[in-house]
């Protein structure tokens, strides 16, 4: 093997092989024209967990209000910095003004709190005195703060409220920190399920009966079922359970319903996804499977931001000479040692590019049609409104205004025929 | 021959998502492994990526050798399945096995893990530590239990399964469990190593995890840096590039003599890319500092530019091996 077919881009091999003579392109994503348009009323930013879907809402949103628009963005979980920046200082689950000089629109920005919004729908569903009940029952706490889903299921609630109120021009949606970005989208089907399913409907029907007669509903499983939950966790959970099921009864149908509303809201003109993905595998496993979701689920997808790439400052020199020429110079005296090592930096940047761009070729060929805009990793971690205004920027340039002039759809030039 | 016996035998490895600490938790195993250990990797979230790491099928609820190292060591995975453990419990305390299968079938396995996420807890570190005090013919079965355990946001509740229950269950058997298991995890044959990159949020979730875990009174192991990077730039130019002071006029001659175009274009662009690879190599170096004054004992693992495979595993193995060897001497 030569040292030419090592190095990942580089074609060496004659044209007859299978590989195409030039990149299926990507179509540029136009983030400016979609946060600009007064038809975009919901963006939503999704992804795999640490890609930078916070700071990308977050810069979407400022875009926004940078073009004249009443925007709020709604942070689930903003790193320390960022929150404060946007003067997140204490968690009070309502849209909160912050202050952007010089910016011709609005920008709000508010972090859910998942509890707060929980209790909110207790309280808005139910009596006073049912409320109550709900709410100081041990196992409702233990739901509304830590039922895997939860999280998902308040912040499409927030949104739905949110949008209920037609207070604003656009939301800019940050979806919950999960391993998998679909988690988003099945959370609050999940949690309804589960509030409609067979266990619940067991622990209900004594109360729906009234007393104990209601028994002859259940199983002799579901007997054996409390008789082990009794045993291993106590006979108190057991009876917090059914407190709160009875106490909650009503509510059913609310919660399926408010559920099924926030879900179909989302299939809305007017809503847009903007899935985002780091260049690595992983995040682009992800992003194509949430891709394929809401295209299944006739969801609108914006386009991908493919986040933190590496482009070269200059695309002339590939890695293979730049390294070769680093060899030839290197001769041990200080301006030939800073050459080659500038040459080393340079090799390494192209051939880091050149793996970020065979990624997003790959997920191009499997999504021909999803618009893409890379956007540069910067130096440090975005904490700042001049972070996020540079981050905006690259999310919304013109796509070939760079200093290569490589499209901002691509980290590195088309191959050519 | 038995083979030394090891001072720390449950390793539980934390990190914030994306910092590696499933490969982290793996290579240490195999580190723990050589010298003739027999060691168990034990995987808890279900994401089968130690059947991945090592290009294996996925494990079942069963322990498998996945790996042998030099002197007869071996190296065996298991991915612990909630509602199997549960099962297994019913019917080690309970003799309830069948019935356990019929309540499966009905779903109430899945609703008990769900309402009570503590009790998933309870019973996957009641795996764990079940696993470190096996013993067989009076000696322990495994000489280390290494746990891939949940990030570094989780970890805390994760391990301190008696304070999470404390709401559900006051007395009865759980309590029991979960006290026993405390007593293990506390005791100086555990550690708990977390995981970080030099970044920002993966250093401060980091710090604050240290923090938590001290605070509950749950021993806190090394700090593993991980896929550290070495500068390109010769020591000496690195200062003045990160400051900006390098310009393309800089580079002109040294380019001219490898044949290059050393005015124009390229030699500036040359000198923005060392400018930016100087100012996150500072970046980095300012953590690295941050990483320092957490005052726990710290080993850097290179990034590995190849895709993990059992070579690489080996490699950053042997770096963690030089690690403990230290550890143990100081």
């Amino acid at each position: 093997m030569s040292a030419a077919e090592e190095t990942p881009g580089t074609p060496s091999r004659p044209a007859r092989t299978a590989r195409p003579a030039t990149d299926r392109l990507a179509p540029p994503l136009d983030l400016a024209a979609l946060v600009a348009d007064p038809d975009t009323r919901i963006i939503v930013c999704c992804g795999s967990g640490g890609v930078g879907k916070t700071t990308t809402s977050a810069a979407l949103a400022l875009a926004a209000a940078e073009a004249g628009r009443r925007v709020v963005v709604l942070t689930i979980d903003p790193a320390r910095r960022l929150a404060q920046s946007l003067g997140l200082v204490e968690l009070d689950n309502e849209p909160r003004p912050v202050d952007v000089p010089g910016v011709p629109g609005e920008l709000h920005a508010m972090m859910l709190d998942m509890k707060r919004t929980f209790d909110d729908i207790v309280v808005a569903h139910s009596t006073a005195e049912r409320a109550e009940q709900i709410l100081e029952n041990p196992f409702y706490q233990t739901l509304s703060s830590s039922f895997a889903g939860t999280q998902e299921y308040m912040a499409m609630e927030k949104l739905g409220q949110l949008r209920a109120g037609d207070e604003w021009d656009l939301i800019v949606v940050d979806t919950p920190p999960s391993r998998s970005a679909l988690d988003f989208l099945d959370a609050p089907n999940r949690m309804s399920r589960f509030l409609d399913g067979t266990m619940i409907r067991l622990l209900t029907a004594p109360a729906r009966a009234g007393g104990r007669a209601g028994f002859k509903f259940a199983s002799a499983g579901f007997m054996i079922f409390t008789r082990i939950i009794s045993k291993i966790l106590g006979g108190q959970l057991l009876r917090d359970i059914s407190a709160f099921v009875a106490a909650l009864d009503t509510m059913f149908g609310g919660f399926r319903e408010r559920a099924t509303a926030t879900y179909e809201l989302l299939r809305k003109p007017g809503t847009w996804f903007v899935v985002v993905a780091t260049p690595e595998p992983d995040a682009l496993r992800e992003a194509s499977y949430f891709v394929d979701r809401l295209s299944a689920e006739g969801m609108p997808l914006a386009g991908l931001v493919l986040n933190r790439t590496h482009p070269p400052a200059s695309t002339t020199l590939s890695a293979t000479r730049a390294e070769a020429a680093a060899e030839a110079v290197d001769d041990g005296d200080a301006v030939a040692a800073l050459a080659a090592g500038v040459l080393r930096v340079h090799a390494e940047r192209m051939t880091l590019a050149t793996r970020e761009q065979r990624l997003a070729d790959r997920f191009t060929s499997a999504h021909p049609e999803v618009a893409i805009r890379t956007v540069p990793a910067a130096a440090g971690d975005v904490h700042d409104l001049d972070g996020l205004r540079t981050m905006g920027e690259a999310l919304t340039g013109a796509d070939d205004d760079t200093p290569t002039g490589v499209p901002r759809a691509r980290v590195l030039p088309a191959r050519r025929a | 021959m038995s083979p030394q016996p090891l001072p720390v035998r449950c390793h539980v490895v934390t990190g914030k998502g994306g910092t590696g600490k499933t490969t982290v938790a793996a290579a240490l195993a195999l580190a723990l492994a050589a010298e003739g250990h027999t060691v168990l990797l034990v995987e808890c979230e279900g994401r089968q990526g130690i059947a991945q790491l090592f290009d294996t099928p996925p494990l079942p609820y069963e322990e498998r050798r996945v790996a042998v190292t030099r002197n007869g060591g071996e190296l065996r995975a298991l991915a612990i399945d909630v509602e199997e453990a549960l099962l297994e419990y019913l019917e080690m305390f309970y003799n309830l096995r069948r019935a356990g299968r019929a309540l499966r079938k009905m779903g109430a396995v899945d609703f008990a893990t769900t309402i009570a996420p503590g009790l998933r807890d309870v019973l996957i570190t009641g795996k764990i530590k079940e696993a470190v005090t096996r013993r067989k013919d009076g000696r322990p079965v495994y000489d280390a239990v290494v746990v891939d355990a949940p990030p570094t946001g989780r970890i805390t509740r994760f391990l301190n399964v008696t304070g999470e229950m404390a709401g559900l269950a006051r007395s009865g058997p759980i309590k029991t469990q979960s006290d026993g298991v405390m007593a293990v995890l506390r005791s100086p044959q555990t550690a708990v190593h977390l995981v970080t990159l030099l970044e920002d949020m993966p250093v401060q979730e980091t710090a604050d995890a240290i923090a938590e875990l001290t605070a509950v009174g749950l021993p806190v192991g090394s700090v593993v840096v991980n896929m550290a990077t070495e500068p390109v730039l010769p020591s000496a130019s690195l200062a003045r590039a990160a400051e900006g002071r390098l310009t393309g006029a800089d580079l002109a001659p040294g380019l001219t003599a490898a044949g290059l175009p050393g005015d124009g274009a390229l030699a500036d662009a040359l000198a923005a890319e060392a400018v930016e690879h100087a100012r996150r190599w500072a970046a980095q170096d300012a953590l690295r500092t941050r990483v320092e004054a957490l005052g726990r004992p710290t080993v850097e693992l290179p990034l590995l530019t190849a895709p993990i495979d059992l070579g690489c595993l080996f490699e950053l193995a042997g770096r963690l091996e030089d690690h403990l060897g230290a550890e143990v001497a100081a």
